[in-house]
């Protein structure tokens, strides 16, 4: 791909092996690209197809002798990177190149303070002595927009939020001035408000140095709003590399195109989401033809046999696939026609009816351990799920939804308030009703690793419900319904007596279904079940849960922060701010007339494709402690609309319409 | 911080008050009469009585526990009936010998364990990695009593290098700490390894490799510094086994230890002795563990600056 005569970085059939006990695992397997100074190159693709791999080869950070570079050159600032001395090499690494890396939480020293790690590479690159590193590194932390930072540079990163951590991450990256800069899924274990702030505060950083990006994502949507020029990934190479002009109209490798259709949105809401059946093929046995041949629905004969090389079908814009004229992406130009809306009234006698909910953790203080304070993670919420319904509680993290889904499951203890379930009041039954009941209403967490026990089987995992409500007589019996369920959820039965390790994300999220799905219940809380996933798996997650919904009548209390999925699978929606309802309306009344300011605020920050010029509204500052809410309207510090009265008194509640109602004085 | 200090202090008075109990009872818990048993069962009934009297035996057992713990308050944990000496004094002039034995086998143990350890971690699966692993391995199977006797025929009788027994000098230290060190080292050694082995899989090793900073500066810096706290824990529950490991190999090298006074009492049979050593040894071993509570404090900012 031809961009500039002298790109700062050109990558050239870079090929990375593992050494694995199952083989020579070709994780990067002859990638090229180029990026050009100043410019932004993302790098684009589903899990384990080597963008991490590719990320860390350039930074020559492959953990030898596991790992090891076999070819073929990375050329920077017209060296190359593979053929420097280990010394160079380390003059390089975050002085020239730096990196960021996905998760904020972990990537900053627990014991040093954030001062020490930002001054550490200062004065390692740049030879400045202690004062002047310490100077800089203010000056670094007031660049990146923390607050105080003269006080904040003596903290340690326990004591900052995630997104404040990568803030801190991005000033290390940046204070040697480099030229380039990896940012490996910067943004994925954040908030959107905090992904729209990183986002911006990368552009502006990049605008006002020069420093070029390569930014590794799986966040199509992201890639929209940021990007310059986009290769995407598949199997350990680029399939298809454009501008990022010509990517969002014209992208027509059958895996990319597969990979826009299947991103949920409203558009599709009355339809199966595409999805890319099978994975991403083990990198240590590659197939002949084309990688992409076993899961691609255009493929023919020449794809089992020949592997497409890279060629040019318009200048700027390569791909490597066999089809000659390969059908572009739609969904930036066409408009679905929108079918009718599906039900999303109330029914007049709920499934789920909870009043006044509230969940208060003790603070507990001092050697006695007297009570000090509340977190109050769940204050007076009121909500109702109809039959075979859908509501999408979202928010940021920490303004607990999660803490409310296990609330209303009485997985956790209840301060006050009250639970119907079916007419029968859950908050007053003994124990072993309870857990009768339990049959009727379960739980599917995000973790698909951490959610099912390693140490049991499939069919253990499965059939514990069965046996714990009496469920199928015998094993064998119990076997059977087993293997009927694995079947219904896409996984295949013969897999009945593996282990959890043996399957991948998607499988695990299928089996976290299976079990709920054994007791047949009718309301289950999805607790960000896909947000785990991949989007292609993603999808097929969501289709399932969709087509279980219509045949078995299922209610879903569905918590999740990614609004795309709210409203491909939502019928209603409630948006959450620091333990309070802030709004709640059906699916279009929310998202096309957004009341409160939180829900315009968040609405703007989620990267959407095919919206150039949309008005953002950035929120300054991260959601405050529950320990200590703002007074009055919670949401008042960061507010936009903010007005005198909105600092003294917390907002009734305001219809809208008949389905729609906020809690906002601008509505008084 | 003060508060963890304090909460920790508070926590040790039950423990304290425990290990106390434990010992006033010792002499009751012993089947038979405790005064037939220390003057033997041909002893003149006279001489019984006044044992008895001077024991307090006499006295109802709340009495003889109130009178226990008001001693140990006033610093009075009776007089040896051997030795004919307050037990504490004899103590605190075995002590010094005692601990100059365990810092001797603790400063042997890290000089070895740590650098070995942070080789063996950052070449993993090397050929020094496999050798120091199966040494520790080695180290942690041989019991005080087998190695202690044979680095003396070693060192001693066959090279003549050093003294056989007794104390002294730097010399005369040497293999005793050896002796007492050697599991400790390898237990230490395997814990660093693994621990640092843990820590170098962390995010933050990759972000410290990413600054371009060297390999010495990332396993010292930034990887030791993480990996200390479960290597310190071991450090301090180690002294316990030290100090167990200490009567042992007092007795070897005839080291004038709080150990061998322990044998020696036990042998004698007395009593006062036995429970004074015991209560000593069972209160430096809480008092390690918590100055390893308080050294928590240093390493991790997590626990300094909570609350």
């Amino acid at each position: 791909m031809k961009m500039n005569n002298d790109p700062l970085l050109s990558v050239k059939d870079l090929r990375t092996c593992f050494r694995t006990t199952n083989g020579l695992a070709r994780a990067v397997d002859g990638i090229s690209f180029d990026i050009p100074a100043g410019k932004t190159l993302a790098l684009v693709g589903e899990s384990g197809c080597g963008k991490s791999v590719t990320a860390l080869s350039i930074m020559r950070l492959i953990q030898e002798p596991a790992g090891y570079i076999a070819g073929d050159r990375i050329i920077f600032q017209g060296q190359d990177l593979l053929k420097l001395s280990k010394r160079k090499m380390r003059e390089i690494r975050g002085n020239r190149i730096s990196m960021i890396f996905q998760e904020p939480m972990t990537s900053l020293n627990p014991v040093m303070t954030i001062g020490e790690q930002i001054m550490e590479v200062i004065q390692l690159h740049r030879g400045l002595s202690k004062k002047e590193a310490l100077g800089l590194a203010v000056e670094m932390l007031n660049q990146v927009k923390i607050p105080d930072p003269a006080i904040r540079i003596s903290e340690y990163p326990h004591q900052l939020s995630g997104g404040m951590k990568q803030r801190v991450m991005i000033a290390i990256a940046l204070s040697c001035e480099p030229d380039l800069l990896i940012a490996d899924e910067p943004t994925t274990s954040l908030d959107v408000t905090v992904q729209a702030q990183i986002l911006m505060l990368m552009k502006e950083l990049q605008q006002k140095e020069g420093t070029a990006i390569l930014l590794i994502t799986h966040d199509i949507a992201v890639v929209y709003e940021v990007a310059d020029y986009i290769t995407v990934m598949y199997a350990g190479r680029a399939i298809e590399q454009a501008k990022r002009s010509r990517f969002f109209r014209h992208a027509c490798h059958p895996y990319t195109t597969r990979l826009f259709e299947s991103l949920p949105s409203m558009d599709k809401r009355n339809e199966q989401l595409s999805t890319i059946p099978g994975r991403v093929p083990d990198p240590t046995r590659y197939p002949e033809g084309c990688r992409f041949a076993d899961r691609c629905h255009l493929a023919f004969d020449r794809c089992n046999k020949e592997d497409p090389k890279m060629r040019f079908i318009e200048k700027g814009h390569s791909i490597a696939c066999h089809l000659e004229n390969a059908p572009a992406i739609s969904t930036a130009t066409a408009t679905i026609t929108r079918k009718t809306e599906g039900r999303a009234t109330y029914t007049s006698s709920p499934l789920v009816s909870v009043k006044d909910l509230k969940i208060y953790y003790p603070i507990r203080k001092g050697l006695l351990k007297s009570i000090v304070g509340h977190v109050k993670a769940v204050d007076g919420i009121d909500i109702s799920i109809g039959q075979g319904e859908t509501l999408a509680l979202v928010g940021e993290s920490g303004c607990g939804k999660t803490t409310m889904g296990r609330g209303i499951l009485r997985l956790i203890d209840i301060t006050c308030g009250t639970i119907h379930f079916n007419n029968i009041d859950i908050m007053h039954i003994s124990g072993s009703k309870l857990r009768r009941l339990r049959k009727d209403m379960q739980i599917m967490f995000q973790d698909p690793y951490g959610s099912l026990n390693p140490r049991m089987m499939v069919n253990q995992i499965i059939s514990e419900g069965l046996i714990s409500q009496g469920i199928g007589g015998n094993k064998k019996e119990r076997d059977n319904i087993v293997k009927e369920l694995m079947d219904q959820v896409g996984l295949d039965p013969g897999m009945i007596h593996r282990y959890p390790h043996e399957f991948s994300g998607g499988q695990r999220q299928r089996i976290g279904i299976a079990r709920f799905l054994a007791v047949k219940p009718k309301f289950v809380v999805c607790d960000e079940v896909t947000s785990a996933l991949d989007v292609s798996v993603q999808a097929q997650i969501l289709n399932l849960l969709k087509t279980l919904q219509q045949r078995e009548d299922l209610s879903y209390l569905f918590i999740t922060h990614n609004l795309s999925v709210v409203t491909y699978i939502a019928d209603l929606v409630a948006v959450m701010y620091l333990g309070k309802i802030v709004e709640r309306g059906t699916i279009r009344e929310v998202f096309d007339t957004p009341g409160h300011p939180y829900t315009q605020a968040l609405l703007a920050a989620s990267p959407c494709i095919g919206e150039d010029g949309r008005k953002k509204i950035f929120l300054e500052g991260e959601v405050p402690s529950p320990v200590n809410p703002p007074e009055g309207c919670h949401f008042h510090p960061r507010c936009p609309k903010v007005m005198p009265g909105c600092r003294k008194v917390y907002p009734g509640q305001y219809s809208l319409s008949e389905t729609h109602s906020t809690r906002c004085w601008l509505y008084e | 911080m003060r508060r963890y200090i304090i909460k920790r202090g508070v926590l040790l008075i039950p423990v304290i008050m425990g290990v106390v109990t434990f010992v006033f009872l010792l002499i009751h818990l012993i089947p038979g009469d405790p005064v037939d048993m220390m003057l033997g069962e041909t002893a003149q009934q006279a001489d019984r009585e006044m044992l008895r009297t001077r024991l307090g035996l006499n006295d109802p057992i709340h009495l003889q526990y109130y009178k226990f713990i008001k001693g140990i308050v006033r610093g009075d944990l009776g007089d040896s009936i051997h030795y004919n000496r307050p037990v504490l004094e004899i103590i605190i002039d075995r002590f010094p010998a005692t601990l100059e034995l365990t810092l001797g086998a603790i400063v042997i143990a890290i000089l070895i364990s740590i650098p070995v350890g942070i080789i063996a971690a950052a070449r993993q699966y090397s050929i020094f990695d496999n050798s120091s692993m199966l040494l520790a391995l080695l180290g942690i199977s041989m019991p005080n009593f087998w190695l202690g006797p044979l680095l003396i025929i070693v060192f001693s009788i066959k090279l003549g290098w050093l003294p056989v027994s007794g104390m002294g000098g730097l010399t005369y230290l040497i293999l005793p700490s050896v002796t007492l060190g050697t599991s400790m080292a390898a237990i230490l050694s395997r814990m660093t390894r693994s621990s640092l082995l843990e820590v170098i899989r962390k995010d933050y090793i990759t972000t410290a490799r990413a600054k371009g900073l060297s390999e010495l500066v990332i396993m010292v810096k930034h990887a030791l510094t993480n990996a200390l706290l479960p290597i310190v824990t071991i450090i301090g529950l180690q002294f316990g086994a030290l100090l167990s490991g200490s009567i042992i190999t007092e007795m070897i090298f005839s080291w004038p230890g709080i150990g061998r006074l322990t044998i020696q009492a036990i042998i004698t049979r007395d009593y006062p002795l036995v429970q004074g050593c015991v209560l000593f040894i069972a209160l430096c071993y809480v008092m390690v563990n918590l100055l390893t509570d308080l050294l928590y404090v240093f390493i991790d900012p997590r626990i300094r600056l909570s609350e």
